[in-house]
């Protein structure tokens, strides 16, 4: 069977402006339990690549520059 | 290269102890196995990373079972636990436990851990049990993880993160000799050899589905998602008393506690819809649950976490713990929902099915040394059986694990394993990855917890669960003929699936075979209403033999602390009768 992919809304933001990935910050990629945040490819910042989230929030407790958001996952809100 | 992408590699290493798993319990065993021998090797595996990793990822609000000089004694909390645990307890761990636990809290105050004291700068316990006063807040909660992690360092612990174990090893004779992990990033195996393995995976925490649809909205961190039980199982470990469930009183929807236990000290209840009481105790137990469902179905729920009646100082203290520990989320979830806690209540429900002997008591059987019935092989926290042991149990057996396997390391060489295991394992876990089509692993799950929750939650019903059994065989097929992984991420989850759908399977075979009713809601089988004391007054083993499931009874040890007949019902009567 083909697979299809579809949308959902992420609840870990990333505010591009503060974040420094592309200076080699992984501390939030690094931190999360579920290990669901990469850094993009196309930006070198970081961002939720899986929805797996435990809306836990060492990602955004850890953030040496409080770029990380966590909101509660749509579901559940 | 990018994460996720696929490696080809298979590579070995080897160390005296081998701790799987850095939460809690992990990090203390990894510790007391190399300050028993600081010239040994211990290497602390785990799946995400020991920084954040674990039950306590964000930190705890206090100790939930601290038996402290002047509050407790090991004799009454030992009491205590086996009257909550309907009787069926080994009393030896659990004496033991209470026993070194105070030794424990201070050493972890000695970490830069800090616990609530009072004027006279005695610990300030609080009670939350039906019988002793065992709860010890922890105002800089948050710091658990940090303040661990830095004891780790300076012993310098061997930590490799992001490497999942799958598989143990053992020798012909029978002992432990290893195992095998993937790299959750890459794909890559690696094998370790191990004179001693101590397992501290955590509970069993994805196996039911949360309502709210969203698979990881659990009430356990969600990467605790059975491995440890699955892999002991494989091993042929012993698991006991599977069937008395972990279902615990959470927030609606949220999922998390509410919490009782820090808000109850303080004057805060349990109430329904109508504002009154209806249970006498907040202390988590199947007893308490079952009065909890009952009323959700008597027309008088929804049941609320009530506070609004305390003063407001008092509500900002609390909120601040609650908000800032544990599960921080809860403030901002409260406020997306409008509620303040000075004006409206808190609305729970029951939580989806787990296994967790740190507040039930489903787990690898172990004994008061944390060893399990194979050779080497330890368990603490949890996951192992020691029973409502909580967070300071699971440091509390993680250390008596750590110094009990180092002395099994220092008196044995290293076990053989056969190579064709590892060749076995490796085409095992890697399958997924070679199909070119099939189902994504997101799907086996959501529909294999899907199950879970409409075969197996409680009330158990024999014809029930014996459809769910079917189903979940069909769902293992698909599983294991069909799933798919495109990358080293999605493998990491397809691995996963497969320690789900044990637990699932073991969860099933495990309540057929005690036919009677236990623990409350934990185990209310409605074939067989009653408790049985003359029948099934024991453990329940279940284990892999001949490479079937099988379960067995063991007679409980004589106990240490004798309970008389009219305190062993105790915890029955947790509903508040009217009275004149």
């Amino acid at each position: 069977m083909p697979l299809a992919s579809y949308q959902t809304s992420v609840p870990v933001v990333v505010d591009d402006a503060k974040c420094i990935a592309d200076k080699g910050c992984t501390v939030c990629v690094d931190v999360c339990p579920l290990d669901v945040l990469r850094i993009s490819d196309m930006t070198n910042k970081a961002y939720m690549a899986y929805d797996e989230c435990w809306y836990c929030m060492p990602c955004e407790a850890d953030c040496p520059t409080g770029a990380v958001t966590v909101n509660i996952p749509y579901l559940l809100r | 290269m990018a994460l996720d992408q696929i490696v080809d590699g298979l590579s070995e290493v080897s160390c005296d102890v081998l701790v799987i798993g850095g939460g809690t319990a992990g990090p203390m065993a990894a510790l007391k196995a190399k300050l028993k021998n600081p010239k040994a090797n211990v290497v602390l595996l785990e799946k995400a990373n020991v920084k954040r990793s674990g039950a306590i990822s964000m930190g705890m609000d206090g100790l939930n079972n601290a038996v402290i000089p002047g509050y407790a004694t090991p004799e009454q909390y030992t009491k205590e636990i086996t009257i909550a645990n309907d009787g069926i307890v080994d009393q030896k761990a659990v004496y033991k436990y209470a026993q070194n636990c105070y030794k424990i809290i201070e050493e972890l105050d000695s970490f830069g851990i800090r616990f609530l004291k009072n004027e006279n700068g005695d610990y300030a316990v609080k009670k939350v049990h039906h019988i002793g006063t065992y709860v010890l807040p922890m105002p800089n909660g948050e710091t658990v993880k940090k303040a661990l992690y830095r004891q780790l360092r300076r012993a310098r612990i061997l930590i490799s993160n992001r490497y999942m174990a799958t598989r143990l090893l053992k020798s012909s004779d029978g002992r432990i000799a290893g195992a095998i992990s993937v790299n959750t990033r890459t794909a890559e195996v690696l094998v370790i050899r191990a004179k001693a393995v101590i397992l501290c995976m955590g509970a069993a925490g994805r196996l039911g589905l949360p309502t709210s649809g969203y698979m990881f909205g659990t009430y356990e961190n969600a990467a605790n998602s059975g491995d440890g039980y699955a892999m002991a199982y494989h091993a042929g470990a012993a698991l006991a008393n599977l069937e008395c469930y972990q279902i615990n009183p959470l927030i609606k929807d949220y999922n998390g506690p509410a919490c009782a236990y820090v808000a109850g000290p303080f004057g805060a209840f349990t109430a329904n819809n109508e504002g009154s009481r209806f249970i006498e105790c907040d202390y988590w137990s199947g007893q308490m649950m079952l009065e909890f469902y009952n009323e959700l179905l008597s027309g008088k729920g929804p049941v609320f976490l009530q506070l609004k009646h305390l003063h407001p100082d008092t509500i900002s203290e609390i909120e601040s713990t609650l908000h800032k520990v544990e599960r921080p989320t809860r403030g901002l979830f409260q406020q997306g929902r409008g509620v303040d806690y000075r004006n409206d209540s808190i609305e729970m429900h029951i939580s989806e099915i787990g296994f967790c002997s740190g507040h039930s008591a489903s787990g690898v059987f172990v004994d008061d040394n944390a060893r399990t019935t194979v050779p080497g092989l330890y368990a603490a926290g949890d996951m192992a059986s020691v029973p409502h042991n909580y967070m300071l149990g699971a440091f509390t057996n993680g250390s008596v694990a750590g110094i009990d396997a180092m002395e099994f390391a220092d008196s044995h060489d290293f076990a053989e394993f056969d190579a064709h295991d590892v060749a076995k394992e490796r085409d095992r876990v890697l399958a997924p990855t070679k199909r070119e089509d099939g189902i994504p692993p997101n799907q086996v799950e959501y529909k294999t917890r899907r199950l879970v929750n409409d075969y197996l939650q409680p009330p158990k019903v024999t014809r029930k669960y014996e459809l769910g059994m079917r189903r979940l065989a069909e769902a293992r097929e698909d599983m294991q003929e069909r799933m798919i992984a495109r990358n080293a991420h999605e493998l990491l989850r397809a691995l996963e699936v497969q320690s789900i759908m044990d637990c699932a399977d073991m969860a099933v075979h495990a309540s057929l075979y005690r036919e009677e009713s236990r623990w409350g809601l934990y185990h209310w089988r409605t074939d067989f209403p009653e408790k049985d004391n003359e029948n099934w007054f024991c453990h329940t083993l279940l284990s892999k033999q001949n490479g079937k499931m099988t379960s067995e009874k063991r007679a409980v040890e004589p106990y240490v602390v004798p309970i008389a007949d009219d305190e062993k019902d105790l915890y029955d009567k947790q509903r508040i009768r009217a009275s004149a």
